[in-house]
């Protein structure tokens, strides 16, 4: 009853409040800045403050160290007078051999998803094989782990002398990098399909196509993307070194060509390109598994 | 002729040169639309008989015969309801029904028929509402019932069920056992139920098969159920029938052939 009542005096109260709702009508927005954006600014500063007092700190200390005369390494300030050209223009063309680090890592970009496209593809499918038959694991599994320890760089000599061009030489590099890792996890991920889901299959008569797409590949994504996020690092890793040899356009034949003609600076430069991309490479890959890897894990 | 017959099944696991005989000649008759349960305590291996049915696992001596004709791979004629539920995490409902629905019907049905009998069955669940959710976004209760859509979808001439309400709480297996009961009652299926609720068999069971200790678990006894359906969980709390066959299968489970501790 009193709720009844309540309600009805709410209902004949509102109309009359209604004709004045101008001044009410700002209070949300007011609250809204306090409730949401406050916070976020909040939150953003409290991620971004520390980093950016680190760094301050770091490039002000190597100013120190290496603003005295007869320093090894270049300061952070004479970096920016000789490398202003590059920091602040990563896509300029000056010519065949002068142009910006932008277009070079895009170079190494392709060439990276190249090889590791192709371990992706060759790695899944070896390694479900070796996580789904046992045979195949224990025939291919001593070759795996010896040959998934040789050195990226050592690879490169077989593969210059088998291709006869650096171009396919450092895909190979790439591709013989990163699909150990890549084979690795997805057995593990294939030996770990809960016997279930393996049930499952056969109960409802899934065909061996159907079993790969419909159970295998979902049930070891988690473990595939663990296998891809170390293997396009890895591949990261090779394509600078793998460059440095072959030469060409890449960002790593751009440090040995500074090198040679004792640009340190450029060098410095170049190090953080490469560092910032393979970061974003290992993000990027990490949010392709967050997506496509969803409700996988949580039964 | 008998619609499902197990034939003297015997099961030996090897280990190496270990050999553990779990089932010894068991011999079983099923008639069409009949609700049968096998109940036995833990590792006396109602579960691999089970398993032997569906073809998940092979019977080292005899067979498993349906309509005349050996089983002995698995297939959606014999469905089975898991205890774990067996859900695809990676599925909403609507496609874990579906991925049955596809594999059985894909010749026979048109896409929109597929589409109509997988909302059919969920509504018989009564979880048409959750077609849209993965098994991580709703209850136990409901992915079981998830779970019953699933092989009920795949029309299968048995319903095997893998003590499918033991993972369950009380009050939520209650609720699933009426739905069972009401679902058996409105589409006669066969149905083959491991479990070791003396109370659940008793309810639903037309027959109860009473399976002996393992090793080499036999089968003791079976006793009919000769309550009337439907029934009523309320008015059977009180029926002599009711109570004199819980009393049967409690004395042949806790008196004659009590649970021996190292099993």
């Amino acid at each position: 009853m009193t709720i009844a009542l309540q309600k009805s005096a709410d209902a004949a109260a509102t109309p009359v409040t209604a004709s004045a709702t101008i001044v009410p009508l700002s209070q949300p927005r007011a609250s809204n800045v306090q409730t949401k954006l406050i916070p976020a600014a909040k939150e953003w500063a409290a991620t971004l403050i520390p980093p950016i007092i680190t760094v301050g700190a770091l490039l002000l200390l190597w100013q120190i160290l290496c603003m005295k005369p007869g320093a090894t390494l270049p300061s952070p300030s004479r970096i920016w007078t000789d490398a202003k050209d590059l920091i602040v223009d990563p896509f300029f063309v000056a010519g065949p051999q002068d142009i910006g680090l932008g277009w070079r890592i895009l170079t190494s970009l392709q060439r990276v998803a190249v090889g590791f496209g192709l371990a992706s593809i060759v790695g899944v499918l070896l390694g479900a094989l070796v996580g789904q038959s046992v045979w195949a694991m224990r025939g291919l599994d001593p070759i795996f782990q010896v040959l998934r320890t040789v050195p990226p760089l050592a690879w490169l000599p077989i593969a210059l002398a088998a291709f006869r061009d650096s171009r396919p030489s450092a895909i190979f590099v790439i591709f013989i990098t990163s699909i150990w890792p890549i084979i690795i996890n997805t057995a593990v991920g294939i030996r770990n399909i809960p016997q279930d889901y393996r049930n499952v299959a056969s109960v409802v008569q899934l065909n061996q196509l159907e079993f790969f797409w419909k159970i295998m590949i979902p049930s070891a994504a988690p473990y595939i993307f663990t296998g891809l996020r170390i293997g396009v690092g890895l591949s990261w890793l090779a394509i600078v070194a793998a460059e440095m040899l072959t030469g060409g356009v890449g960002i790593g034949f751009f440090i040995w060509d500074a090198w040679n003609s004792s640009r340190l600076s450029d060098i410095i430069i170049a190090l953080i390109y490469i560092g910032i991309v393979g970061f974003v490479l290992d993000r990027m890959v990490a949010f392709i598994a967050n997506i496509a890897t969803r409700g996988t894990q949580a039964a | 002729m008998a619609y499902l017959k197990i034939d003297h099944v015997d099961k030996v696991f090897s280990r190496g040169n270990r050999e553990t005989e779990v089932l010894k000649d068991i011999v079983l008759t099923v008639e069409k639309g009949e609700y049968v349960s096998i109940i036995g305590h833990s590792g006396c291996g109602k579960s691999t008989l089970l398993n032997i049915v569906a073809g998940l696992t092979p019977a080292t001596q005899g067979g498993v015969l349906l309509e005349g004709r050996e089983v002995n791979a698995p297939g959606p004629d014999r469905a089975v309801v898991f205890q774990n539920h067996s859900l695809l995490p990676w599925l909403s409902s609507y496609d874990n029904v579906k991925l049955g629905v596809d594999k059985v019907f894909g010749r026979t049905k048109s896409r929109a028929e597929r589409h109509d009998w997988v909302m059919h069955n969920l509504d018989l669940v009564q979880m048409g509402h959750a077609r849209d959710k993965r098994p991580s976004e709703i209850s136990g209760g409901m992915k079981q019932r998830i779970g019953i859509a699933r092989a009920l979808a795949m029309e299968p001439k048995v319903l095997l069920l893998d003590e499918p309400f033991g993972a369950l709480d009380a009050l939520t297996r209650a609720h699933l056992q009426d739905s069972v009961m009401a679902l058996h009652q409105k589409l006669g299926n066969t149905v083959l139920m491991i479990t070791h609720d003396v109370d659940e068999a008793v309810l639903l069971s037309d027959r109860i098969v009473m399976m002996t200790n393992g090793p080499s678990a036999r089968i003791g006894e079976v006793l009919d159920v000769p309550l009337p359906r439907p029934r009523k969980r309320l008015e059977l709390a009180a029926n002599a029938t009711y109570l004199k066959c819980r009393q049967r299968v409690l004395e042949f489970l806790y008196e004659r052939h009590r649970y021996v501790e190292a099993a």
